[in-house]
């Protein structure tokens, strides 16, 4: 229980029968950037909730700074929370809205112009201070939520979607202020999302979630390059990965009308049995072109579908009887109906164990 | 092709006032208006009339000679029974009536509604329910076990105990009305406000009370309205010396004895309404945003 800033001890969470937690258990380092990532309904946010101590965990204990704080009132737990629909209080200046937690808190008035000072210098909402925030632009009221919880002078940061409601620029500029926000505060900070390229771009760890339990829990790299079971594999990357099913014969994955001999593939486990697994193959692992050769497996598939992207183009095939999608230079010149030379590289590809959908 | 482009039909099609549409809408919107209208003209005109005149029988036409003396006699000295002062007594029993019994229920009300709305608890949707069905009891069958309720508690003929009968019986609209405004506001709003620091008071007074004023002029029209207007309850629970506007209206207007004095009865029931249609014209349109933000989410 030393250098872990949140501890959270075999927690479980149910809405009457239903089990929205079950037994999770999550270390999170101090100054750690932890992202929740996961689909709609999967807990991520009813985790960050039980942290935040909104909602009563049904068992299990929670520890913040090696204190447990399962009992304990939101306002005591050492926490500052920002909200994907920003929840700043609409009768309040920007300036009240920075205050109102110090105020609660009954610090002196110096104390709590100092922290709204410091926190406006920091997002740089000096300007703001005596708006209502009815009349700021979207990206303005989640930095003055930001705020909000930068002045309480807390150990951890929780962001609850905090980016979903803005357009796609915003989000792209307020993601790297985030990061730099992180870099410059170094605090723990657990982020809640359903963006991936959000998790891979903030994170220091990410924990993938599904129907209440962590999946994987592991760098951005470790997870995109060697995803622990299935749903991990399709969850992340875009275009998804592709996935062939076969068999494992003695080194070698077959399938129909295809054979790749797994020779360079770093195994999980040290001697995998034969029987029948995915290949997973990511479409931007996918060898084209010059680099056709470069692959240690090289075949010919048919383009069914081409959508070019600008930056690169994507093509829609057929492999083994699979639908197989991959990834060309935007400057390719490819039509549907045109064969394809490709390469595969199997140091890169992931194989799965049919059954238990773990990575092999 | 050239021509027909350019002296095509082109730009906002050009609307006729006087279409048949039209004067169909505005003509049954007049006649309606008219005949809500035309029993006020008639009490305002026979109010500012002289008894004489009334004699002759012209209801419609308007006052040859205006005299307030109707609306004197109405304020100050008409009889009931044995008082002989007129409705002022009944207006100020009323704001006695009135003033305690809104404060009262829409206080308890609102802080109901934000209870039922953001701190859920074991059991409070079985008491909303309750509460709610508290609406669709007839008030009749609960008159008299009032009484004896009054009674006991040593209410009964008071003013304090009609203003606790209004407070109750205020209570399920008014519990469902601030209820659902409140859910309407964001509940993250409210966990916020609770990482904040801010407890059960602190959130109410701080941030729920400033975002929900139009619903406080609904409730308090509705209150207002229904409390004023209230006749079987302040005929039942006071005495002659405390009976509130509308029991003395009526007192004046059946009484048997004497001449009918129409001008002055006119002026008495005008007198009467005039508090809830003053509030009305004051806040009408807060009411309707107000009716509108609970219906409407977000």
């Amino acid at each position: 229980m030393s250098n872990h800033s949140v501890e959270i001890r075999n927690l479980d969470l149910s809405f009457g029968a239903v089990n929205v937690l079950k037994d999770l258990n999550l270390d999170i380092h101090e100054g750690e950037f932890l992202v929740l990532l996961g689909s709609s309904g999967c807990g991520k946010s009813t985790l960050l909730n039980c942290i935040a101590g909104l909602l009563d965990v049904t068992d299990g204990q929670i520890f913040i700074k090696g204190k447990n704080v399962t009992w304990a009132e939101p306002s005591e737990r050492g926490i500052g929370m920002v909200f994907q629909s920003y929840a700043l209080y609409p009768q309040m200046t920007v300036e009240g809205n920075l205050s109102f937690g110090l105020k609660n808190a009954r610090l002196p008035k110096d104390e709590i112009a100092k922290r709204v000072a410091r926190a406006a210098e920091i997002l740089q909402i000096e300007p703001l201070l005596k708006r209502k925030p009815g009349a700021l632009s979207g990206g303005q009221r989640q930095r003055v939520a930001i705020g909000r919880a930068l002045v309480r002078d807390v150990d951890v940061f929780l962001f609850d979607e905090p980016l979903s409601n803005l357009d796609a620029k915003l989000r792209a500029d307020l993601r790297v202020e985030l990061k730099r926000l992180h870099d410059q505060l170094k605090n723990t900070m657990i982020y809640v999302t359903h963006d991936q390229v959000e998790a891979m771009t903030l994170a220091d760890r990410i924990a993938i979630m599904k129907g209440g339990q962590v999946m994987q829990l592991d760098s951005p790299a470790n997870i995109y390059n060697k995803p622990r079971n299935k749903y991990v594999a399709g969850f992340i990357g875009s275009p998804a990965m592709n996935f062939i099913e076969g068999e494992l014969a003695g080194g070698v994955f077959k399938a129909e009308g295809f054979e790749a001999s797994l020779a360079e593939y770093d195994w999980a486990t040290s001697a995998p049995a034969d029987g029948p697994v995915t290949l997973g193959l990511r479409p931007e692992h996918i060898l084209t072109e010059d680099q056709v050769d470069s692959g240690t497996l090289r075949t010919q598939v048919l383009a069914d579908l081409v959508e070019p992207m600008g930056a690169d183009t994507l093509v829609w095939s057929n492999l083994a009887g699979h639908p197989f999608r991959f990834r060309m230079d935007g400057q390719a010149v490819v039509k549907a109906g045109d064969m394809v030379p490709v390469g595969i590289d199997m140091s890169r590809a992931s194989v799965f164990d049919v059954a238990s959908e773990l990575r092999l | 092709m050239v021509d027909v482009a350019m002296t095509g039909p082109r730009g906002p099609k050009p609307k006729k006032a006087f279409s048949s549409r039209n004067i169909m809408l505005y003509g049954i919107l007049i006649l309606i208006s008219v005949y809500y209208l035309l029993p006020l003209y008639v009490m305002i005109v026979t109010s500012l009339k002289g008894m004489p005149e009334i004699r002759l029988g012209n209801v419609f036409s308007p006052p040859l000679e205006i005299t307030t003396a109707a609306w004197t006699k109405a304020w100050s000295q008409a009889c009931t029974g044995i008082n002989c002062d007129g409705l002022s007594r009944g207006f100020w029993n009323s704001v006695q009536i009135l003033v305690p019994s809104l404060i009262l229920s829409i206080s308890v009300a609102s802080v109901n509604g934000y209870a039922l709305s953001h701190w859920k608890f074991k059991g409070s949707e079985t008491f909303f329910t309750i509460l709610i069905i508290g609406a669709f009891i007839p008030y009749q069958t609960m008159l008299y076990p009032i009484v004896i309720l009054l009674r006991e508690i040593g209410l009964m003929g008071d003013l304090g105990g009609l203003v606790l009968v209004h407070t109750v019986f205020g209570m399920p609209i008014l519990t469902l009305l601030f209820r659902n405004y409140f859910t309407s506001i964001p509940e993250e709003l409210f966990k916020a406000a609770r990482v904040d620091g801010a407890g059960f008071w602190g959130i109410y007074f701080r941030i729920m009370l400033p975002m929900a004023l139009p619903i406080f002029v609904v409730a308090m029209i509705l209150q207002v309205t229904g409390i004023w207007n209230d006749f079987l309850f302040g005929v039942i629970y006071t005495k002659p010396d405390t009976y509130p506007m509308t029991v003395q209206l009526n007192n004046i207007v059946n009484s048997v004895q004497g001449v009918k004095e129409y001008n002055v009865n006119m002026a008495a029931t005008l007198l009467t309404g005039l508090v809830p249609l003053v509030i009305y014209f004051a806040s009408g349109k807060l009411f309707v945003r107000g009716i509108a933000a609970g219906a409407v989410k977000g």
